[in-house]
Parts: C-alpha cells; sequence; structure tokens
C-alpha cells in the first residue's frame, strides 16, 4: 500500500516525520566517531530522495541516474582543484545547475523513448559520462582520481573541520532544504499528475495532461538534486573518484531505494542508512557475503516484500491494528 | 597502401570474430525479451557460467575441447531450466522496474559465487593445439582460433535461423512473439515454450561465453562489464528478430576492434554515441518491430 499523495493526502507534517531529524541530530552528539559515515549516508539520501521522485513516483526505470550524481561531483570537485572556487554554496549551485542542465538535455531525448530503448539510453549516457571522466584526465584525473579539493568556510565563518562535523552538519541542512522540496512537489497537484503518469500515462494524456513536459520537468529536477548530492560528497571527502560514475553506483542507488521502499519518500532514509552502515560493517570483512548478500536480498524483496523495510512495518502495524 | 590493407582486413577479421560471439551470446536475449517481454539483465551471468564451466573442464578436469564446449551449452542451459521455472516464471507480467531489479540482484549473486569459487582472477583458456597458431588463407597469416571462431559461430547461427524459420518450434515462437495471446488461444503451449526457449537461448549464452572465452576474459565482473555490450546488441537490433542484433553484433564488434586499434583514446565513446543515436532515430532498434 502507497501512502497517498496530491490532492487525496493531508499535506500536514505527521510526528513521525520529525523523526529522521531528531535522529540524525541525536547522532550527531552521540556519535562522534562516526561523523564521516554519517555525512555520507545524508548524501546518499539525498541522491536516494531524487532518485525516487522519477523511480518511485514518475514511474521512469532508470540505470543511469550516477550520471548527474557524478557530473555534479566532478563539477564541484573541478571548480575547487582547477578553477580555485572553493565558495561551498557556490559549487553546491554550480553543480546542481550543471547536473540539471545535464539532465534537461538528456531527459529531453530518453523521454521520448519507451521500455528496452529508455533503458538502453539512461544505461549508454551513464556509461558515456564514465568514459568522458575517465579519458579527461587532464580535467578529472582520469583513474587516479581528482584530488586537492579545498572547501572555504561556509559563509565565511564555519570551518570544515578534521572531524568532520562542519561537513556533516552542512550535508544535513541541504538534505533539510532538499527533503523539503521534495515534499512539496509530491504533496502539490503536479505530484499528483506525477503518479498518474506512473500509473497510465495514456489515460492522463487523454485527459489533458501534458504528460511529456511533466516528466522532463521532474527529470530535470530530479537530476538538480542528485547533481547537488554528488557535490556534497565531494565536499565531505575533499576528494572524487570515478566510482561516482558509471552503472554500478546507479544500480547501487536503486539497491538502497528498493531496500527501504520505493515511492513513499522515507524510503530514501532507510535505505541508504541500513546499506552504508551495514556496508560499513560487512563489505571490508567479508566482501564476497555482502555482494551475495545484496543480491538475495534484491531478489527476495522483489519476490515477497515489494514495499521493502518501510513496506515490511506498515504490513506489520496494520496487523497489530486490527489484532488491538 | 599494403600496410592499410592489412590493417582493415585484420581488424576486419577481428572484428568479425567478435561480433559473432556478441550475437551467440545476445541472441538468446533477444529472443526471451521479444518473447516474454522480460528485461533479465543478467543474461551475462550465464555466458560467465559458460566460460567458466569450459575453462574449468579444460584446466581441472582435461576434458577434450568439442566436449567442453557441449558441456558449456549443456549444464548452462540446464541450470536455466531451473532458474526459469523457479524464479523467473513468477515475474512475467510484473513490471519492468521489479524484473530490472530482480536480475540485477542475479548479477550481484553471480559476481559474488564467481569469486568464491574461483578467484578474483581471470581464467585463462588452455586452448588444444590444434586451435593454437596461424593459418594461411589467401596469402595472409590468420590465428586459427579466430577462423575456428567465426566457422564455428557461423555453423550456429545458421542451425539456429534455420530452426527458427524452417521448424515447427519456431513457427511457434514466432507466432508467440507476434501475438502471444493469439498463440495461446490456438493450442499452442506458450508456457513450455517459454521455458524451451529459454533454456536454448541461455544455452547459446553459455556456448557463446565459452567460444569467446579467448577475447573477452572470464572474470567475476564479467556481467556486469559486458552488460551494456549485449544490451546494445539487442535494442539496436530490435527486440524479437534474429536478423536485427546479427547485424547490430557485427557492427559493435568491427566498430569495437577499429577503434581499439586507430582511435584507442576514443575508447568505447563512438559506440556509446552511435547507440544513442541510432535509438534516436529508431526507437525500436534497426528491425525491430514498430509500435
Amino acid at each position: 500500500m502507497k501512502h497517498p499523495v496530491g490532492y487525496s493526502a493531508k499535506p500536514g507534517l505527521r510526528a513521525t516525520e520529525y523523526l529522521p531529524w531528531v535522529v540524525a541530530l541525536a547522532a550527531f552528539f552521540v556519535l562522534p566517531d562516526y561523523l564521516a559515515l554519517g555525512a555520507r549516508i545524508l548524501t546518499y539520501i539525498l541522491f536516494a530522495l531524487s532518485l525516487d521522485l522519477i523511480v518511485g513516483y514518475a514511474g521512469i526505470v532508470t540505470l543511469g541516474h550516477a550520471a548527474f550524481f557524478g557530473s555534479g561531483a566532478y563539477i564541484a570537485g573541478v571548480l575547487s582543484a582547477k578553477l580555485g572556487v572553493n565558495d561551498p554554496m557556490l559549487q553546491l549551485a554550480a553543480a546542481g545547475a550543471g547536473a540539471g542542465l545535464l539532465g534537461l538535455a538528456t531527459g529531453a531525448v530518453i523521454l521520448r523513448t519507451r521500455a528496452l530503448a529508455q533503458l538502453m539510453l539512461t544505461l549508454a549516457i551513464a556509461a558515456l559520462c564514465l568514459e568522458v571522466a575517465n579519458k579527461a584526465n587532464s580535467i578529472t584525473g582520469g583513474a587516479d582520481g581528482l584530488s586537492g579539493v579545498t572547501i572555504a568556510p561556509i559563509l565565511g565563518l564555519f570551518k570544515f573541520d578534521l572531524y568532520g562535523k562542519t561537513a556533516y552538519l552542512w550535508c544535513l541542512a541541504s538534505l533539510l532544504i532538499g527533503w523539503w522540496l521534495v515534499r512539496r512537489l509530491v504533496y502539490s497537484p503536479f505530484g499528483a499528475s506525477l503518479t498518474g503518469i506512473r500509473d497510465n500515462s495514456v489515460r492522463m494524456q487523454a485527459i489533458g495532461a501534458p504528460v511529456y513536459l511533466r516528466l522532463l520537468l521532474v527529470y530535470t529536477f530530479s537530476a538538480l538534486l542528485a547533481g547537488v548530492a554528488g557535490a556534497l560528497l565531494t565536499q565531505a571527502n575533499q576528494f572524487v573518484g570515478l566510482n561516482v560514475l558509471g552503472f554500478e553506483p546507479s544500480g547501487e542507488l536503486l539497491v538502497m531505494l528498493i531496500l527501504g521502499g520505493v515511492g513513499r519518500m522515507y524510503g530514501a532514509f532507510v535505505g541508504p542508512i541500513v546499506y552504508l552502515i551495514a556496508q560499513d560493517y560487512l563489505a571490508k570483512q567479508f566482501p564476497e557475503y555482502w555482494y551475495f548478500g545484496i543480491g538475495l536480498m534484491l531478489v527476495l524483496v522483489v519476490l515477497f516484500a515489494r514495499g521493502g523495510l518501510l513496506g515490511i512495518v506498515d504490513a506489520a502495524l496494520a496487523r497489530l491494528r486490527r489484532k488491538a | 597502401m599494403q600496410a592499410l590493407l592489412s590493417s582493415l582486413v585484420s581488424v576486419a577479421f577481428h572484428g568479425v570474430a567478435y561480433g559473432m560471439i556478441l550475437y551467440v551470446i545476445s541472441v538468446g536475449l533477444s529472443v526471451t525479451m521479444g518473447l516474454m517481454g522480460f528485461t533479465n539483465l543478467a543474461h551475462g551471468a550465464f555466458a560467465m557460467a559458460g566460460g567458466y564451466v569450459l575453462t574449468t573442464c579444460l584446466s581441472r578436469f582435461n576434458i577434450p575441447f568439442p566436449l567442453a564446449l557441449a558441456l558449456s551449452f549443456i549444464l548452462v542451459a540446464a541450470v536455466s531450466v531451473v532458474f526459469e521455472r523457479l524464479l523467473y516464471s513468477r515475474l512475467y507480467g510484473a513490471s519492468e522496474l521489479e524484473q530490472v531489479l530482480f536480475t540485477i540482484g542475479l548479477i550481484f549473486m553471480s559476481v559474488a559465487a564467481a569469486r568464491m569459487a574461483f578467484g578474483t582472477l581471470q581464467s585463462p583458456v588452455l586452448l588444444p593445439d590444434y586451435l593454437k597458431g596461424q593459418i594461411s588463407l589467401f596469402g595472409r597469416d590468420f590465428p586459427v582460433y579466430r577462423v575456428f571462431l567465426i566457422v564455428f559461430s557461423g555453423g550456429i547461427i545458421a542451425t539456429l535461423w534455420f530452426g527458427v524459420e524452417r521448424t515447427l518450434w519456431g513457427a511457434m515462437v514466432r507466432a508467440a512473439v507476434d501475438n502471444r495471446q493469439m498463440a495461446q488461444s490456438i493450442g499452442i503451449n506458450t508456457k513450455r515454450l517459454f521455458t524451451i526457449t529459454f533454456a536454448v537461448g541461455s544455452g547459446l549464452a553459455g556456448l557463446g561465453g565459452a567460444l569467446g572465452a579467448d577475447i573477452v576474459a572470464i572474470q567475476p565482473t564479467y556481467p556486469f562489464e559486458q552488460l551494456v555490450y549485449f544490451l546494445i546488441v539487442v535494442s539496436v537490433g530490435g527486440l524479437g528478430s534474429l536478423r536485427g542484433p546479427f547485424i547490430a553484433a557485427l557492427l559493435i564488434g568491427i566498430t569495437d576492434t577499429a577503434c581499439k586499434y586507430w582511435v584507442p583514446e576514443a575508447g568505447a565513446f563512438f559506440i556509446y554515441a552511435a547507440t544513442i543515436g541510432i535509438l534516436l532515430w529508431r526507437p525500436a532498434g534497426l528491425f525491430g518491430k514498430r509500435t
């Protein structure tokens, strides 16, 4: 069961919607040793939110969303390392604008197609971006990655410290703004028309909705958010590697989103948290079992738990309520 | 002039060999996707499995090369039947997203399983002596194995085309690709047809992976790395068609070889760009059904 959106839903904040922010702030004070991982999780939540918009709400299946994440990451990195633009806000703005433009240009192309052709185009575009970053050695550092990224203090006041405190709060603040925008969008008439297109695009066309333009708009916005998330990752790591581009990060992000639950906003919160923490523990010690476990989990989720972890929680709550 | 001619011949020759391999692997994907509308991203895992069957047979059990090739087809086809009945069949008619995720899950599992069983290094192919060395044709030297590859794949492709165009099974497959409901209602057992076609397609992928193990290295990341190429062959060629993917595979084989030979810095760039261009021009592929 999906949460109602658009006109059918009450747009007011539910009590549980404060929970992620309380947890995030609590983590800042309670777990000071894990702030680097925390910042990584926050950026991936923003990235997953952007994917949820197009996959979960608009029903566009993509295998290449990392193209925008990666281009945002490289824009921020190149701005700092090659052009000396170190202001974090400027970097985010440039990364968002660049990735958004890329989204507009590629979206205009891929949204004209459907099914396999669309899937293939998203994959090919992401592969193309990876190829460009790999070959443009002098700008991107190629396979060695781009180091020498420095970030100026935010507003000239808050320096990015060694312990990652500033980076964590910076990512949290950016996520908060991104989440607010996504939430506004999902609960708006525009959001309702997106789910309409997802569920039956022919009928939406028939009642006069400009399907192509709506999809293009949300695709562009999603690319912009992904670009900002990529730039945040660059700022938190002060490094960009090729692993932000291509099929594998795109697939990994899909895994996170599926794990949390698609098309329900907070699935994009739960998925990256569980996935990245598990990865932090397991991937280094048991890489084979880790990969195998991810695959098995995907298969099981698709076969038995299509709502992801949040779907399982929902079902359990519904059962409790029936018993009570 | 002489040098240019000889490099042209060499590129064409190696490109055709690579294209043949790509086609033998991908044709099953084209037919099963056209037939069942199932987006099977894990097809490359079957090709990798075939490759591992061959390399293991040759290096560990000293099984003769022809028998090892046959085994790579038979074992992969047999395993794929189990997968199809137990797993894939549950997702016929499911949404594209679910099929994509499910098969990505299978890729992850196959990559991990291959790494556990065979390690991360690529598995070398121990070719028999009669397939090593050079052969002289029309006054030029060609590697024997590539010549064998082209001839053998050509034979498989001819058999396959004959099977699809001239036999009852082929007629049933074509009918089901065109209109599954109609085929079902005139008494074709489409369920069984799916299973058999899936097995043949996967078996061919295994055989292709085994044949091409000398060109496309067999290593655990194979299903991820080669996926783009298989999907390009199928989408550019056109779903459900036999001829389209053949032409697409040859184009890719030759283009890829030519790029590596003359403009290595352009890498795969040109192929991706061309794919995007072709799919924009004809979204259903060069020979796909237009909708």
